[in-house]
């Protein structure tokens, strides 16, 4: 199994002095041949920069999302991620790619069942050596640091992520995503399971602890309430 | 590092749905172990079959097949066809290539159990297993004229001791009409269980069976001819025929030659038979048999092993959020699929494991019954090359079968956006 052994860097380790987080330019995707594609919007985002994106429904929000991640490629125009051209990578690349530098963050349903709330925050590092390099002191007490300035007690750390509250499992996918420093977190739409409250303190962590770390934020919302503690802000629209 | 990550995930997803899954292994294992069994009672079986008798050259009886004299003379089951004359015996004793003979004399019975009329010579040369004698639990062989050795079950069966009289039966069958009731037997010895027909026989002289056969020459007691055991003594008890002889031969490689001399004998016709070659013809029609279980129980291990495919993609419905957190984080779907396998080989050889103990827990509590009430010798031995074999099949057949979901899982985490599941 080359593909999950293997610990060759991928061409893009010249990001580490990438002034820019992301560039999108002429892409056009469609998931559906019949469909007419989905079009987006010229985007560039500078490194420790946070974008705001909303939309509609059917915008292609989560598709952007997937697009960033190297999880899809775009049908035209190109993406770059860190000075890095994501279609000029393999997939394998593209997953180690995403493994090294970004963050996720869902909607919910964030956690790995059957993991400890610290083994949840910790699967960065143990899939990326980069993360882990970068998870100081210790990828654990990284981790823990983390949990600590997110709030979350600590009789939780160690048990199954089962007993968290919804809004607790929101702040430990921040964990995660933090963890290591990745250069871009994308979230999609993480607040919305929360109440206003839970979401307030949430997105001021999030941003506090990317500005920490120099990470990137893409978020994803139908919120526009949150747009202003954004640098940037971008409205998708509905492709005719 | 990703193997050891793949591996540590594995093992917590196996530990998160550990309820379901301990049913299909329990299953599973259930199978192993029947197929193991099944084998390993096979050899067992085989062994002890093979081992009923040994260190005879050569069977010696009236003209039949090889079968058939076989069968009545070491597992006395079915009669013989004739007798041979003492004097054929007397002749076999003075040849100089023959180093011991032990006559055999059938056809009484004792409440169902073979009466078998033998001299000094039988625990002199008799011998079942690898080179074992049939050694005495208690009391000494017989030395008198109305004096009786139980086999194991026997004596175990109907409560003997030493001491008791018993009374034989004229012929076979569990109940006789005939029985030789004026002339009792008391019991001088009883043997130790042997695992062989040995265990089911009652061993008295060929002088006993003359004795109590005078006045029975037509085949019932006539009133006033028969004796008493006083009278009986007196009289001259050298028997007029046997039924069998088992022979050692000096040098084995005359064996073929005696062999030859028998079966053309002058005076009557005889048949000598190799055991061992009689064995394993016997072995051949019977092991068809065991065979074809050998073949149902895999079929049992593999409908166990669909069984845990059918569950494995069951859950696999419910493990698409995590796949796509994993996805997500950066693990590739050759991880993913990774998983699925390792989960259904783990799962494989804890089965085995838990099986080959089940199994050998069950033999060593189950074999000195089964020695005791059916006569069947199974001891615990180390696994033989075919035993392993199936045992390591197992995994690797769950290595084959957790390809399915795997493959499943690799592709369509392959197609899955960010979170999202994306349709076909």
């Amino acid at each position: 199994m080359p593909d999950m052994s293997s610990q060759t860097d991928s061409p893009a380790d010249s990001s580490a002095i990438a002034r820019e987080a992301l560039r999108i330019s002429h892409v056009k995707f469609r998931w559906d041949p019949t469909q007419p594609p989905l079009v987006y919007p010229e985007i560039t985002l500078d490194a420790g920069e946070h974008l705001f994106l909303r939309g509609p429904s059917g915008s292609g929000k989560s598709t952007l999302l997937s697009l960033l991640g190297g999880l899809i490629l775009p049908d035209t125009g190109t993406l770059s991620l860190l000075g890095t051209d994501l279609a000029g990578l393999t997939s394998g690349q593209r997953d180690r790619f995403r493994a090294d530098h970004v963050g996720v963050i869902f909607q919910q349903f964030n956690l790995v069942p059957y993991l400890t709330t610290l083994d949840n925050v910790m699967l960065p590092c143990r899939l990326s050596r980069k993360r882990r390099r970068r998870a100081l002191p210790t990828a654990e007490q990284e981790a823990e640091s983390l949990l600590t300035a997110l709030g979350i007690p600590q009789s939780h750390w160690h048990r199954r992520v089962t007993g968290l509250s919804v809004g607790q499992q929101q702040r430990v996918a921040a964990a995660r995503a933090l963890t290591g420093g990745p250069e871009l977190i994308l979230a999609d739409e993480p607040t919305s399971a929360l109440d206003s409250d839970n979401r307030d303190r949430f997105i001021e962590l999030l941003l506090g602890l990317a500005a920490e770390k120099h990470s990137s934020v893409v978020f994803v919302s139908h919120d526009q309430s949150l747009a202003e503690r954004f640098d940037r802000q971008l409205a998708l629209q509905v492709t005719p | 590092m990703s193997i050891r990550l793949a591996f540590s995930l594995a093992l917590a997803s196996l530990w998160y749905r550990r309820k379901v899954l301990a049913l299909v292994t329990l299953t599973l294992t259930l199978s192993i172990t029947l197929l193991l069994g099944v084998q390993y009672l096979r050899t067992e079986v085989k062994q002890t079959f093979t081992n009923t008798i040994s260190g005879t050259d050569l069977i010696v009886g009236a003209r039949s097949g090889q079968l058939n004299l076989l069968m009545y003379t070491v597992f006395h089951i079915g009669d013989a066809t004739n007798n041979i004359r003492w004097s054929t015996y007397q002749k076999l004793q003075d040849d100089q290539r023959i180093d011991w003979l032990v006559p055999i004399s059938l056809g009484d019975s004792y409440r169902g159990h073979r009466v078998v009329g033998t001299s000094e010579q039988f625990p002199e040369h008799f011998r079942y297993g690898r080179d074992q004698k049939p050694a005495l639990a208690e009391g000494e062989w017989f030395n008198e004229v109305f004096e009786v050795v139980l086999g194991a079950q026997v004596a175990r069966k109907h409560g003997h001791q030493l001491g008791d009289d018993i009374t034989l039966s004229h012929g076979g069958g569990r109940t006789s009409f005939s029985n030789h009731r004026d002339t009792p037997f008391t019991v001088t010895g009883v043997l130790a269980p042997t695992g062989t027909p040995v265990d089911q026989a009652v061993y008295v002289s060929l002088e006993g069976l003359e004795a109590i056969h005078i006045g029975w020459e037509s085949g019932v007691a006539i009133p006033g001819r028969t004796v008493t055991p006083e009278q009986a003594l007196e009289r001259d008890l050298t028997p007029g025929s046997i039924t069998a002889a088992l022979v050692g031969i000096e040098r084995k490689v005359l064996t073929f030659q005696v062999q030859r001399e028998i079966n053309g004998f002058r005076d009557e016709p005889l048949s000598a038979i190799l055991p061992g070659v009689a064995l394993s013809e016997l072995w051949r029609i019977m092991g068809q048999f065991e065979t074809a279980l050998l073949g149902i129980t895999g079929f049992v291990v593999i409908t166990s092993l669909i069984g845990l495919i059918a569950v494995l993609l069951t859950l696999q419905l419910q493990r698409r959020q995590e796949v796509a957190i994993l996805r997500a984080t950066g693990a590739s779907p050759l991880l993913i699929a990774a998983l699925h396998v390792i989960e259904c080989v783990i799962l494989a050889v804890a089965a085995c494991g838990l099986a080959v103990i089940t199994g050998a827990a069950g033999i060593a509590a189950l074999s000195p019954w089964l020695l005791e009430t059916w006569g069947i010798q199974i001891g615990l031995r180390p696994l033989n090359p075919m035993e392993w074999l199936i045992i390591a099949s197992v995994p690797l057949a769950a290595f084959l079968v957790g390809l399915i979901p795997a493959l499943q899982a690799w592709r369509g985490s392959r197609k899955q956006g960010l979170g999202h599941v994306v349709p076909e």
